[in-house]
């Protein structure tokens, strides 16, 4: 995607692939959430395969079903099957609370890194702004994006990067003014070399540690606030199901069968814990001094 | 001090101004058409028209910029398409039960926080501390309408002790109504707020005046609630500031789960009948609170922090 997002950081002789591996080796219980984050991406990635019925198929004979060896969720008020609908579920609220993280982070990186090398009425622009955004609490800023935008995947993107952005871009700022100051930018400036390739060759490759912990992070919490939108009504429209919109139709339902809202609401915090649970040894292999003991 | 507080306040207004136009720019110069947004896709052209001149779309953008403006300031946001009530009126009558459920979520969510992280910090690395961790990592992964869901599945549909929907009539029938869904929201600010009382307190706890306190011969009890937690409340103070306005956004996802007739429910249920001027207007109330709240919690802090007062 970008340079940001595939660069790894530059911290000790170790590899960053490497270094994470030895922490996680020392870790079981993040071992366990890494184990469930690979069985959610495949389930998500060959849904196809897995889900035992189509997620939109309705049926009149079987309608608000307990969970059965048929259906081991049971079933909504349109007789459609409940782990069918979580399995294809899974598709949406990952695949957008992946993306728009990483996009947020390329455009917020973009516009910190202008903001703190450049600084002038730039930053002053720009940091202005950033900070109105980020006064905003995240779902407000989603609410009024997809009021305007509408509800279609690539909306939905859009929306978490606007919400998103501005968490990048106050990191990539405060990051790229320290840089700014080391003795090997100032050496490279004064032997003539150019903005462009400083920041590409001597920034970017020094603050993409920080942005890449921001964005372990901000990825459960962007699957979270899809869920959020899409259960209000704003994100991925029924009959096409994501953990969001499963958990709005069981409440429309409530009365006939709690399983979709209990099951799709279970599958929500259990991926989000497990993105926490993994961001956190990311942090604490790239950012040790945040460690939460 | 005065003087202080005066700045933050004018301060205030160029930050309203610039979130006012930033609601503007979003809802008005976003791709996407406010009148097909609001009539549907298959209006006519004559009634996209129509709507267009009534709603004043069609005035040059920065014509409708000022005029968007001077509603804002006069407080003059309109008719409601759908409902009989001016788009004021509507205002007026949900707010009362977004600000009711937001104060109260935030008590409850404090009175719980404050013994679990005091507990957690001097319990340090026993069980007692692993529970209220395990405790946090939840409380950061549910969502909170999921948490209300289950709340109103268990205590108001299967045992009848909460009322399923509503916002209540007299004062005791409404804080029978609030009970449940400030306690779903109660219990997910202390998850962060006990963390945030736990390494807030540890970290006075190292302090010289504490190991005094202890040497002069003070009992522990006091020596952690009077030396140590009175310290640690400002960093507490802050998270408390800053989860205010987590809690009011969150509020709009458990209007919608205990059906309350609140602010979020309200712009919510906006969008979705494409009812332009109250969306319009709700967002704007938000914004408001936004402002709002980050200029109450600058002018408490120069009121709780001398360090500020000196600057």
């Amino acid at each position: 995607m970008s340079a940001v997002a595939e660069k790894p950081a530059r911290m000790d002789d170790n590899g960053l692939i490497v270094q994470l591996w030895a922490a996680i080796r020392r870790e079981p219980i993040t071992q366990f959430f890494l184990f469930i984050l690979i069985i959610i991406m495949v389930v998500a990635a060959f849904a196809d395969f897995i889900a035992p019925y189509n997620p939109v198929q309705q049926s009149l004979l079987r309608l608000n079903q307990m969970p059965s060896a048929d259906h081991w969720l049971g079933t909504d008020h349109y007789g459609r099957d409940v782990l069918s609908r979580i399995i294809y579920g899974a598709r949406n609220s990952l695949l957008i609370g992946i993306i728009s993280p990483i996009i947020a982070a390329v455009v917020g990186t973009f516009l910190g890194v202008v903001a703190g090398y450049f600084g002038g009425w730039a930053d002053r622009l720009i940091s202005r702004v950033v900070d109105l955004l980020l006064a905003f609490p995240a779902l407000l800023l989603g609410i009024l994006v997809a009021a305007a935008l509408g509800s279609g995947f690539w909306d939905m993107v859009a929306v978490l990067t606007v919400a998103f952005a501005p968490q990048f871009a106050r990191i990539a700022r405060a990051s790229t003014l320290a840089m700014r100051s080391e003795p090997f930018v100032e050496a490279a400036v004064s032997c003539g070399v150019g903005p462009l390739r400083i920041i590409a060759r001597h920034i970017l490759p020094n603050i993409s540690g920080s942005i890449v912990v921001v964005l372990t992070l901000w990825i459960a919490t962007a699957i979270r606030l899809e869920a959020t939108l899409s259960f209000l009504g704003l994100g991925t429209q029924a009959p096409n199901p994501s953990w969001g919109n499963i958990i709005r139709d069981g409440l429309n339902n409530i009365f006939g069968s709690s399983w979709p809202i209990i099951a799709a609401g279970a599958a929500i915090t259990l991926t989000v814990l497990a993105f926490n649970m993994v961001g956190d040894a990311v942090r604490d292999v790239l950012d040790p001094e945040t460690r939460d003991d | 001090m005065f003087r202080l507080v005066a700045l933050r306040m004018l301060d205030a207004i160029p930050t309203m101004l610039l979130a006012l136009t930033l609601v503007f720019i979003t809802l008005r110069m976003l791709p996407g058409d406010p009148a097909i947004a609001a009539l549907g896709e298959y209006a006519t052209p004559q009634q996209l028209e129509l709507f267009r001149e009534q709603m004043g779309l069609n005035l040059p953008l920065w014509q409708q910029y000022f005029v968007f403006l001077w509603d804002v300031v006069t407080l003059d946001f309109g008719e409601s398409l759908i409902s009989s009530f001016s788009v004021g009126q509507l205002i007026a009558l949900h707010l009362p039960f977004t600000i009711e459920l937001t104060i109260a979520a935030m008590l409850m969510g404090t009175i719980m926080a404050l013994p679990l992280g005091v507990i957690a910090a001097t319990q340090r690395g026993k069980s007692a501390d692993s529970s209220t961790r395990i405790f946090a990592l939840l409380g950061f992964a549910v969502p909170d309408f999921y948490l209300g869901a289950l709340m109103l599945i268990v205590f108001a549909l299967n045992l009848g002790w909460f009322p399923i929907s509503g916002g209540g009539s007299d004062f005791w029938d409404r804080m029978h109504h609030l009970a449940l869904p400030a306690f779903t929201l109660g219990i997910l600010k202390a998850a962060f707020l006990s963390r945030l009382t736990r390494s807030s307190l540890l970290e006075v706890l190292q302090k010289d005046y504490i190991r005094t306190a202890r040497a002069k011969g003070g009992r522990e009890r006091r020596v952690i609630y009077r030396h140590g937690l009175r310290n640690a409340l400002l960093p507490i103070a802050t998270g408390l500031g800053l989860s205010t306005l987590a809690t009011l956004s969150g509020s709009v996802a458990i209007e919608l789960i205990f059906n309350r007739p609140g602010l979020g429910n309200l712009l919510v249920g906006a969008i979705e009948q494409r009812d332009y001027p109250v969306m319009q207007a709700g967002i704007v109330v938000f914004a408001f609170f936004v402002v709002l709240v980050n200029l109450a919690l600058d002018i408490i802090y120069i009121f709780i922090d001398p360090r500020i007062r000196s600057e």
